[in-house]
């Protein structure tokens, strides 16, 4: 078991053709994921890595029956390709594009919600279903199969947790990459449940950063509703005030948002919060084993 | 990207957002014929950086005559203010803003921000104009009134009246006058891609018109390249030159105080490595993202502006190779060390796709300063050594 995607989802890519989308749409290939086909406008009808072009997304959908749409159009163009996913009636858009303006994404969201469609990112190393389905940059061979469930705003931090957890024996059902943007899909909110129905998952490792109050909202959600152990990491606690860290959302403003607020929160919630992310895998080993 | 306020108050002009007359001086010269051409007999003189607080700090000065005028942007242009938001070094006013004087009433606070958890911006407004809004959060959240907006529907009557009876105001053409203000400055946020504009204080005057006193804007970078006129107003001399030149070679940089130097591939990581650092007794130097594409050019560049801080003892190069492969970034380190004099010792610590070979490669390079790490604690443990003189 996994959440959101596994061995069977149909996937397209959206900016299939230019090269960020064919070196990952290659290795996602080689990794096993069902890549159907993607889309380019006016390269319709080509074929690419094996698998058709298409000019929009509906002609993909119709012809595929994909569900899923890898995003790597460049950051001008994010909020037109999700929209269009959202109209054509994709259920999943992975958003790895970094750069896009927010005012976009508020509005490409908004419509995505309207759709009912779900999204990742953007800006994110997208979501993988270890040893079944990859879709997007993160480097495969790390994510053994396992039982631990991964939830991150970073796409490093996602690779370190990753390793730990499997260098302690244990391995990673799914992990969703969701982004450090200030406006963003999935967040720790909507992922928790679905790990916490998940059968294979036994445990949780929630990684997050300074900015904003996603970790904050997801205290108080698995305080009452998560019943599997959670370990977190909050990246930032030495990060001075009024300073964008990297990522555009990753900035303490006004007082708020600070690391040492989200860690008070989590624990307070019963969550294992690790100070380092280097104890991140001795923790997983720590609450399995109780 | 952050403007100055006579350039944020050039865009409210062009919306209809009413502001004070007042015009852009680089010499005392320059203010006087300034002011003459405002007219008048009262002045303020401002100084223009991007920071608040100019006005406890010694920046905004009122002037009675012309000679005033000139004594007091004398006085300003090239002082060195310090703001509770500029950090102790200050910065060196170079313009100064002259502005017609106000009859000021009363104080209010109007801003526009993104409301993350909302997803969408919304308005604040307070009658506690003057303030520090933080501080008004605070001490007395009640005080401010937060109308969220969805960019769908834009600026509606009922928003308007939110705010309005919000701010007890009660006066119907008073009412409409602070709408249409509010109005026009949600347009400007929308239509310019701005990340927040603040003005702080909005004023009334005598006669009941609203004048927007000060004014900050900051943009959404991500956004700049459909706004060339607004990436035209960049005042450079106002951003960290470190930063800056590090951000031209696409890296990530922020100088902090300590003594440790890092060099890490994401921004999560960066800032983990960071915290490591300090959880084991060690202080870093700065935050440093190389971003995923590390190679012996970023990474040389990496060292080079790392090393600029004299403070910097030891520096912790903590990779993750994800797509990127170890063994490339290992010959990339080699090769940068031979570009840039790297004198105080390097922590290595090479971890994902092919971190044995990079460890081999490493290890056959037989450079004095490397030192190679297994895992991000050890890296973290032995850079801390390192910087205290201990290896």
């Amino acid at each position: 078991m996994s959440i959101l995607v596994n061995k069977d989802t149909k996937v397209i890519v959206q900016g299939f053709t230019g090269s960020e989308g064919t070196f990952h749409a290659e290795q996602c290939l080689a990794y096993g994921t069902k890549i159907v086909g993607g889309v380019t406008p006016n390269k319709g009808g080509e074929t690419h890595l094996g698998k058709p072009v298409f000019n929009t997304v509906k002609e993909a959908v119709a012809a595929t029956g994909a569900t899923v749409s890898m995003v790597f159009v460049p950051p001008a163009f994010v909020a037109d390709a999700v929209m269009e996913a959202a109209d054509a009636g994709i259920e999943l858009a992975v958003i790895i594009t970094e750069g896009a303006p927010v005012r976009d994404m508020q509005m490409a969201k908004a419509y995505a919600t309207k759709k009912n469609m779900k999204t990742i990112g953007p800006n994110c190393p997208g979501i993988i279903t270890a040893e079944e389905c990859k879709i997007g940059i993160m480097p495969g061979n790390i994510f053994k199969k396992g039982n631990v469930g991964l939830i991150s705003k970073s796409g490093t931090l996602t690779y370190e947790g990753a390793n730990q957890v499997c260098k302690e024996g244990f391995g990673i059902t799914t992990a969703v990459g969701i982004g450090g943007d200030p406006i963003i899909g999935l967040s720790y909110k909507q992922l928790l449940p679905l790990f916490e129905a998940d059968p294979e998952t036994e445990a949780i490792v929630m990684i997050g950063e300074i900015g904003g109050d996603l970790e904050i909202q997801a205290a108080a959600f698995i305080k009452e509703n998560i019943t599997k152990p959670v370990v977190a990491f909050i990246a930032g606690q030495t990060a001075p005030k009024g300073k964008r860290m990297g990522h555009a959302g990753a900035i303490v403003s006004g007082g708020a948002g600070t690391a040492k607020e989200k860690m008070d929160a989590l624990e307070a919630a019963g969550v294992k919060v690790v100070v380092s992310p280097a104890d991140i895998g001795k923790a997983v080993k720590e609450v399995l084993s109780k | 990207m952050n403007i100055h306020e006579y350039q944020a108050k050039q865009i409210f002009a062009k919306y209809g957002v009413p502001t004070p007359r007042g015009i852009i001086a680089n010499t005392s010269d320059e203010a006087v014929a300034n002011a003459k051409e405002l007219g008048g007999n009262i002045w303020v003189v401002k100084a223009q950086i991007h920071a608040g607080g100019r006005g406890l700090g010694g920046g905004v000065k009122l002037a009675r005559s012309l000679e005033e005028v000139k004594t007091l942007a004398d006085e300003i242009l090239g002082m060195t203010l310090v703001t509770y938001q500029t950090g102790p070094e200050g910065k060196l006013v170079q313009k100064v803003y002259i502005e017609e004087g106000a009859d000021i009433k009363d104080e209010l606070y109007l801003g526009v921000v993104l409301d993350r958890a909302k997803e969408m911006p919304v308005i604040m407004a307070s009658t506690e104009g003057g303030m520090a809004i933080e501080d008004v959060a605070h001490d007395t959240p009640e005080k401010i009134i937060k109308v969220a907006v969805d960019p769908a529907i834009g600026f509606q009557g009922f928003h308007g009246r939110e705010l309005v009876f919000g701010l007890g105001i009660t006066d119907k053409a008073e009412q409409a006058k602070l709408i249409s203000f509010a109005s026009k400055l949600f347009k400007v946020y929308m239509e310019n891609d701005a990340e927040m504009i603040e003005i702080n204080p909005l004023i009334k005057t005598g006669s009941g018109d609203f004048l927007a006193l000060d004014g900050k804007m900051g943009f959404d970078d991500s956004a700049l390249y459909r706004h060339p006129e607004i990436e035209a107003m960049r005042d450079i001399s106002e951003e960290d030159a470190d930063e800056r030149e590090a951000g031209e070679y696409g890296l990530s940089y922020v100088s902090l105080d300590g003594e440790i130097g890092c060099m890490v591939n994401g921004a999560g990581l960066a800032m983990g490595t960071m915290d490591t650092i300090n959880y084991m007794g060690g202080t870093p130097a700065n935050f440093l993202d190389v971003g995923g594409k590390a190679n012996a050019q970023t990474v040389a560049k990496g060292f080079e502006i790392i090393l600029k801080n004299p403070n910097v003892k030891a520096i912790f190069v903590n990779i993750f190779g994800g797509i990127v492969r170890c063994d490339r970034i290992a010959n990339g380190i080699l090769e940068a060390t031979k570009m840039v004099d790297v004198h105080v010792p390097v922590i290595v610590r090479l971890d994902g796709t092919n971190a044995a070979e990079a460890a081999e490669i490493l290890r056959n390079a037989n450079i004095a300063n490397v030192i190679a790490a297994t895992d991000l604690a050890d890296g973290a443990a032995k850079a801390v050594k390192a910087a205290k003189g201990e290896n």
